[in-house]
């Protein structure tokens, strides 16, 4: 249990330091924040005004306590353009996102790990070589690039999907489905492709242990031997998904742009041009909060894969 | 590099009898990537460096009356929306991404080797890099340049800096987990014992040791850094929008797709090429450079 405690307080100081990043934000810019935010048609009146309206005259050690003491109690500020409360607008947004990296995420598992123990157990083969080849070019590609082919073959040119946008799930699934099918594999190129990677290299260097020598040896066929492998290459590859996160929530962002989706990615794109700080703030934090959280399960759920890990 | 070609002592002398010339070209066929990689690259940089002569137009000329045309012989891959010549800009955009692969890996580089080594050797600094360096690496990475992006007015370098600061903890953690070990070795603890003052130790000893492995991070950064400019400039938070950059000629094609598909294509091409010689590189150089890693990824 020891182990659990301390990989659970672990994740303190990171969101901890996770904070000060976003909150600094704001006052790592040249100049008056409420300047900033105010705009280019603002008088002296109006900047003053705001100024200390966001807290801005305090010193800032106070400012980042009044400020992460409403975070923890669950208030993420209003928004400076809309004037809404921040979690209100992530509501609004969170669905799609959600959608999008979670059926990537199934979609990129379901298709990497199989290609990855095929590409190690035909190594060397032509399959290997192929799945490689794929895999460098799916890291090489932009993201938009591949998502504007996709627009232009799937939905331009055949027109078998809808070219762009968002249906709620409350339409019905396949509404929904038929809107996601082209951002999820776009995004889920690149996923694949790291996720490949990493099967293909710790599979491979399993496959040359001595257990599977023997296993090979006593008649066992391929399919066994195969679970045998990828039972003792869970580990990395498990480690890979997690922090495989990253990229993928960087890439929902650009997908949403592409796809013309209004999910987070969106919202913090618009939020940038306005320069509303609480909104990119809570974003930067929810997104590495999922970042630290999935990890953290990942982490804790070693154990299933490997019995002989006891904490 | 004919050095690392050599054969140390007490292999067979065969090669020994090869020339220095017939070693290298055995060196370079036995690392196809490599080869491939940098030719890509050179012919990237190349045109981008001649591109006020291979230009045919100027890049930034208007011209209302030669709207979205497909190619031609007049315009090789055709007009933007505002009668840009898309094969101009396409060249003189090669230029900002090569500026951006450079000054980000390079940048990134000494940032995080000064970090990293400062962490692998000073016990109080450890924890307080490392801990900064955990939060950030929370982040994604394009987030947190995004978010960068927004409180920085849009600039070549400001661009530059936000790209950077996001990669720097994966450099950070490279050299500190290499100091860590070098700082067990014999030679470091000799230098210490004889009473070589630390700067001088990590300038001298360890320094040397972390530059292979670095390169190869390195290189990677740089073909990260041309992608996430491109989506930057992409999400219309990069460079400012007049400069033709790739990502900025992409954001420009978006409403575009099914009348001038080739003002989203050409740019598209030119980036993934670019990236895809920059990793090809990184492949080569590490098999090259780190035989261990070789049969690995």
């Amino acid at each position: 249990m020891g182990y659990v405690v301390r990989r659970l307080l672990s994740v303190v100081p990171v969101m901890l330091v996770v904070a000060v990043i976003a909150f600094l934000l704001i006052h790592l810019s040249p100049g008056d924040p409420a300047a900033l935010i105010a705009g280019d048609f603002a008088t002296a009146d109006d900047i003053a005004r705001l100024h200390t309206a966001l807290g801005l005259d305090e010193p800032l050690w106070r400012q980042f306590g009044l400020w992460a003491g409403k975070l923890l109690q669950g208030d993420l500020g209003t928004s400076i353009f809309t004037h809404v409360p921040v979690t209100q607008l992530l509501a609004q947004r969170v669905q799609p996102t959600l959608s999008i990296a979670l059926l990537t995420m199934s979609l990129s598992i379901l298709i990497a790990i199989p290609l990855g123990v095929l590409a190690a157990y035909r190594a060397g083969t032509w399959i290997d070589r192929l799945v490689m080849v794929f895999a460098v070019l799916a890291f090489s590609v932009p993201v938009f690039l591949v998502g504007y082919l996709l627009i232009y073959g799937f939905a331009v040119k055949l027109q078998w999907l809808p070219v762009q946008g968002y249906t709620d799930l409350s339409h019905g699934v396949w509404p929904w489905l038929r809107n996601l099918i082209l951002p999820c594999v776009n995004l889920a190129l690149v996923y694949i492709a790291l996720i490949t990677r990493m099967t293909r290299a710790t599979v491979l260097e399993v496959l040359h242990e001595d257990y599977i020598r023997t296993a090979r040896a006593k008649g066992l066929s391929v399919l066994p031997v195969l679970e045998h492998a990828l039972r003792n290459a869970a580990i990395p590859i498990a480690t890979t998904v997690g922090v495989g996160i990253a990229l993928l929530i960087g890439g929902v962002v650009v997908t949403e742009t592409v796809f013309a989706i209004p999910g987070l990615g969106r919202l913090v794109i618009d939020a940038v041009e306005h320069h509303d700080y609480p909104v990119i703030q809570s974003v930067l934090l929810i997104s590495a909060a999922a970042y630290v959280l999935i990890n953290l399960l990942i982490d804790l759920s070693y154990r299933l894969f490997d019995t002989r890990i006891r904490y | 590099m004919s050095d690392s070609t050599t054969p140390p002592a007490g292999l067979p002398t065969a090669h020994q009898a090869l020339s220095v010339k017939a070693l290298r070209w055995r060196w370079i066929r036995k690392h196809p990537t490599l080869l491939l990689g940098l030719i890509l690259l050179l012919l990237v940089a190349a045109l981008s460096i001649a591109a006020p002569w291979l230009a045919t137009h100027d890049p930034l000329a208007i011209n209302p009356l030669q709207r979205l045309k497909p190619p031609s012989s007049q315009h090789y891959f055709g007009t933007d929306a505002l009668g840009r010549d898309v094969y101009s800009r396409v060249i003189w955009g090669g230029r900002v991404s090569l500026v951006v692969a450079i000054c980000v890996a390079v940048l990134a580089s000494l940032l995080g080797v000064v970090l990293g080594l400062l962490a692998g050797f000073v016990r109080w600094a450890d924890a307080v890099i490392m801990r900064i360096m955990d939060g950030m690496m929370a982040i994604p990475d394009i987030l947190l340049a995004i978010a960068l992006m927004a409180v920085i007015r849009a600039s070549l370098t400001t661009v530059i800096i936000a790209i950077t600061i996001p990669q720097i903890p994966r450099v950070v953690r490279l050299v500190r987990s290499l100091a860590l070990t070098l700082r067990e070795q014999l030679f470091v603890e000799a230098a210490h014992a004889i009473g070589t003052r630390l700067p001088v130790i990590l300038w001298r000893h360890v320094l040397p040791n972390t530059i292979t492995p670095l390169i190869v991070q390195a290189t990677f950064i740089a073909a990260t850094a041309v992608l996430t400019e491109a989506v930057l400039s992409f999400l219309g938070v990069g460079v400012p929008a007049q400069v033709p950059s790739w990502g900025n000629m992409m954001a420009d094609g978006r409403n575009f797709v099914a009348v001038a598909f080739y003002t989203i294509l050409y740019p598209g091409i030119l980036l993934a090429v670019t990236v895809l010689a920059i990793n090809l590189m990184g492949d080569g150089l590490r098999d090259a450079l780190d035989p261990r890693l070789a049969n690995r990824l």
